[in-house]
């Protein structure tokens, strides 16, 4: 083998190895030990900050552009959990003015990420915003973050409809469907709001930001820009929710207005109603609880989660099943003396001195109880039960917006199944004339109302302006049947001696149908005695295009109390449409009349 | 052949592979604390790529080992020929990664041809080296440089790689210098370079790139750019230093995963070890590494033959020029070069070439008794 020196060489190589690495260590314990102290400060002065950037929320229009909310920004006085000393919770809550274990709660909610702020005070006023500002430096970590809130520009009205914003509940927090909503984020818990949520919402972008010790932004690590929420277009016509509102006035009850060709809902009035805007800061607990507690329960809404008897509105329902069936035809004439006797009982017209002889048209329009009495005598009730859940009547109308009710349809076999009794005839004549068990929402009754004047199609209600109409059934009836329903409606509203006089337009016809519903007497409440009134309506009579329902709570008789409304309603809705193609001079003239 | 397996498995160097091994696998672990994710984000998978990677260098390690390393010798000419090509196939076709093209791409697999290079280099260097008799005269000199150096240097020069260009060069000057020189030939080389230094220097600072000056600017002068480069730096000394005596522990390291320290699981890997194993931890990786490097030597000592005993140098000393420089260049005592630290930074064919050179060196070794 090689010679000494050889090997000297590479003892050489390994002691220049060997001392390279001592010098590589004397480095490592001059930083890690000497000088472990002073780089461990530092790198805790590295931290991060996590900022969610909102998501403009999409804005809800009406059927004609007319934007029913708006977003507007606020700020938020929050903690980021990582660099707040919580030694001075107590001193910040002072300083905020909050309670302080509410801010204690806050900070120990488990796995809380240091990095992401803690909201700890809400919609700062500017006084407060340059308080807080001025006094930043006394509590590192304390920012100021903006957010954006939900402005309900028409308060109350269709506040059910449009529906308002909340935080997540218990419950919410725990569905993975909302698993990328932030934990402090607003989102629909009510209408539409909560219906086209997913698509309103949008995606909040987030910014990752580094920062010192004291919280001073050093520089962006990383940004993902919010998208906003798509904005949807209602099928709601404000001027109509307006005008009916008003009219309305203190009275509480409810208003569906739809298209009888395609069943947008045009505009749908719930009586007391809530104003939205107090849910989207946090409704206070006191607010909360005089709105759940109020006994005329604003937060219902009437239009389709109360049910009542629909009174002589069902009249059309045994009319057509009448005329159908063929026990009657327009000529069947029948004598009224102001009641009929049946066994102990004596079921009386409302007129008491009775209509004479009269035929279908003059049963409809003067709404003649003992008419209908016989035609339901004829029909037997489970013939009228057909043709009443075929209207649509005795189920739900389908419309996606919270818990409908389906109200009440009864036959024999009902009857037997719940009260175990065999149904009486005297129940058949009190049906015929929509008393008794028979029970309708006002948003069924408006459905029923598009049925007949379109000609048989069972419209899905729907809250969107263009959505693909679906039908969810359909209704044969002979075209000369509707004729005579239509007919009659229209002298409701136009004969001289009709009973829904008060809906009579100067500007267009309309045809409809007043209702009384009996209240039966309660102890309890003695001063409610009044009965509900109901009106339900088309217009224009030729060629309709709204078809509504009217129901007022203890309103008295339908054509005094419910048929103003609708004919209000109607107006607003047809006088907004013609202003779109027709000329001024038409315009002025229809307010002149209106106020006729 | 398999008569010889009882030796072949007695005389191999199981020393080294464990060594290896271990710091290979205290590479995947802390590439996996350095790849921790930020809330909102994903775990990246790179810390299972490199698991893929490690399982492929062992088997070929192994296949390298299997027979008399003296086939490398006959075929380094072509070994280098393909080298050469392939550096010329980057430069032509490569992709480019923090403004340098280092990669090619074949489907969905990308590879550094640089990084197989150097070791056909360091094959063919050792070949020609050990067949000249006796200290090199001037011409052998100027052959070998014209003839080995000077072409991939260039290459890898125009990449640029520059971390490699200089490693290639380094070898040269190392290797030359333990064959030996005639005196008068050591002189002259000695005197042209002190000569040829400013005027070399100012063309080489004008062949850099910006991002190369400004790392060079940055290590004499950290404070003035606390964003850049010199932020590299200062973020790597507060990272190590904040490891203190016994680390933060594993997966509380916060330097890295935050995104403080760039490049965390690739050239600044050591840096998030020393902060979460601490001096400690630190001091015994270190001795991990002295371990392979003096083996190496020794390998090279004992070796059969001038040739095998070339390529174990050249091999251990490639191993040590990466260590000394990315360890001292995260410690603050170099300049950033942007060279990984080997079988642990992030990086498949490193880790592949590495393997393949670990499993030359025990070739070399277990073939040191000329009895096979």
């Amino acid at each position: 083998m090689k010679t000494k020196e050889e090997s000297e060489k590479f003892f050489l190589i390994s002691y220049i190895v060997i001392a390279a690495f001592l010098l590589l260590i004397i480095r490592l314990w001059q930083l890690q030990v000497l000088q472990g102290n002073k780089y461990r400060k530092l790198s805790e002065a590295n931290r991060l900050r996590i900022i969610t950037i909102p998501a403009p929320r999409g804005i809800i229009y009406d059927r004609n552009g007319i934007p029913l909310v708006k977003n507007s920004s606020y700020n938020c006085a929050s903690v980021i959990p990582g660099e707040f000393d919580r030694g001075k919770a107590e001193t910040l809550a002072r300083f905020l003015r909050v309670p302080a274990d509410e801010i204690i709660n806050k900070l120990n909610v488990k796995d809380l990420s240091p990095f992401v702020p803690v909201r700890l005070k809400e919609g700062l006023s500017f006084n407060e915003l340059a308080y807080i500002e001025s006094r930043r430096s006394d509590f590192p970590g304390m920012i100021i973050e903006a957010d954006i809130s939900r402005e309900y520009i028409y308060g109350d009205l269709g506040a059910h409809l449009v529906g308002y914003l909340g935080k997540l509940t218990p419950s919410q927090t725990e569905d993975a469907a909302f698993d990328d909503v932030p934990l402090d984020a607003f989102i629909g818990q009510w209408g539409v709001e909560k219906l086209l949520d997913k698509s309103l919402r949008g995606i909040p972008g987030k910014r990752i930001i580094e920062v010192d010790a004291l919280g001073r932004e050093l520089r962006l690590l990383q940004e993902k820009s919010p998208v906003k929420g798509e904005d949807v277009t209602l099928s709601l016509d404000i001027n109509l929710q307006k005008e009916a509102e008003r009219a309305f006035g203190e009275r509480a009850g409810a208003l569906v207005a739809i298209n009888p060709k395609n069943g947008e809902i045009l505009g749908m009035i719930s009586k007391p109603s809530f104003d939205p805007n107090l849910f989207t800061k946090r409704i206070s607990h006191k607010d909360w609880t005089s709105l759940t507690h109020d006994m005329k329960n604003p937060m219902l809404n009437r239009a389709l989660q109360s049910q009542y008897p629909p009174g002589s509105t069902f009249k059309i329902v045994t009319a057509i099943a009448g005329l159908e069936e063929g026990v009657i035809t327009p000529e069947t004439k029948i004598e009224c003396h102001g009641g009929i006797s049946y066994g102990r009982w004596h079921f009386g017209c409302w007129r008491k001195h009775g209509h004479g002889v009269i035929s279908l048209h003059r049963a409809i329009v003067e709404s003649c109880d003992v008419y209908f009495y016989e035609v339901g005598r004829r029909l037997g009730i489970d013939r009228i039960y057909n043709y009443a859940m075929k209207l649509g009547l005795g189920r739900k109308t389908g419309i996606e917006l919270g818990t409908e009710r389906k109200g009440l349809v009864p036959n024999t076999k009902w009857k037997m199944e719940t009260k175990k009794l065999p149904w009486f005839l005297g129940e058949t004549f009190n049906t015929s004339i929509g008393q008794g068990y028979v029970t309708a929402t006002p948003l069924q009754m408006a459905v029923l109302t598009g049925v007949i004047v379109n000609g048989g199609d069972l419209f899905k209600p729907t809250l969107i302006k263009g959505a693909k109409p679906i039908i969810s059934g359909k209704v044969k009836i002979r075209p000369e049947t509707l004729e005579i329903i239509n007919t009659g409606l229209t002298g409701v509203v136009n004969e001289s001696s009709g009973t829904g006089w008060a809906a009579k337009s100067p500007t267009t016809q309309i045809g409809g149908k007043t209702g009384t519903a009996q209240v039966v007497a309660s102890r309890y409440f003695s001063q409610r005695f009044r009965d509900h009134a109901w009106f339900i309506a088309f217009a224009p009579v030729e060629k309709p295009e709204i078809a509504l329902s009217v129901f007022v709570e203890h309103g008295g008789h339908g054509g005094a109390a419910a048929a103003p409304i609708a004919r209000r309603a109607i107006e607003a809705y047809l006088n907004e449409k013609s202003r779109d193609f027709k000329d001024l001079n038409v315009q002025s003239r229809s307010q002149t009349n209106k106020e006729f | 052949m398999f008569n010889l397996d009882r030796r072949l498995i007695k005389n191999f160097d199981w020393l080294t592979l464990i060594v290896v091994l271990a710091i290979a696998i205290i590479g995947i672990i802390t590439i996996y604390s350095a790849t921790r994710p930020l809330p909102l984000e994903e775990q990246s998978v790179f810390y299972i790529k490199q698991v893929f990677w490690l399982v492929f260098g062992i088997i070929s390690l192994f296949l390298v080992s299997l027979f008399d390393y003296i086939w490398l010798s006959r075929l380094s000419i072509y070994f280098y020929i393909i080298g050469i090509i392939l550096l010329i196939g980057v430069l032509i076709l490569g992709s480019s990664g923090m403004g340098a093209q280092r990669w090619l791409s074949v489907g969905h697999f990308s590879f550094q041809p640089s990084e197989i290079f150097k070791l056909f280099y360091i094959i063919m260097l050792s070949q020609h080296l050990s067949s000249i008799n006796g200290p090199l005269n001037t011409v052998s000199l100027l052959r070998i440089f014209l003839m080995i150096v000077l072409v991939p240097f260039s290459l890898l020069f125009k990449q640029p790689d520059l971390g490699t260009a200089l490693i290639i060069f380094l070898l040269f000057v190392l290797l030359v210098i333990v064959k030996g020189l005639h005196k008068k030939v050591a002189i002259l080389f000695v005197i042209l370079s002190l000569i040829s230094l400013p005027f070399f220097g100012s063309i080489f600072w004008e062949g850099l790139k910006d991002y190369q000056k400004s790392r060079i600017v940055a290590f004499m002068e950290p404070k003035e750019d606390l964003t850049g480069i010199g932020y590299h730096i200062t973020q790597s000394k507060i990272t190590v230093g904040s490891g203190g005596l016994i680390g933060k522990g594993y997966l509380e390291g916060t330097q890295g995963p935050f995104r403080f320290l760039p490049e965390k699981h690739t050239d600044f890997i050591f840096s998030v070890f020393a902060e979460e194993w601490g001096f400690l931890g630190s001091l015994l990786l270190l001795f991990l590494y002295l371990m392979i490097i003096l083996r190496g030597v020794d390998t090279a000592r004992t070796a059969k033959d001038e040739f095998g005993k070339f390529l174990a140098l050249g091999i251990t000393f490639m191993f040590s020029i990466y260590f000394f420089v990315n360890v001292g260049m995260t410690l603050g005592m170099m300049p950033v070069v942007g060279i990984p630290l080997p079988f642990m930074s992030y990086g498949g064919t490193a880790l592949l070439s590495n393997l393949l050179a670990i499993g030359i060196l025990i070739n070399i070794r277990l073939r040191r008794f000329h009895l096979f």
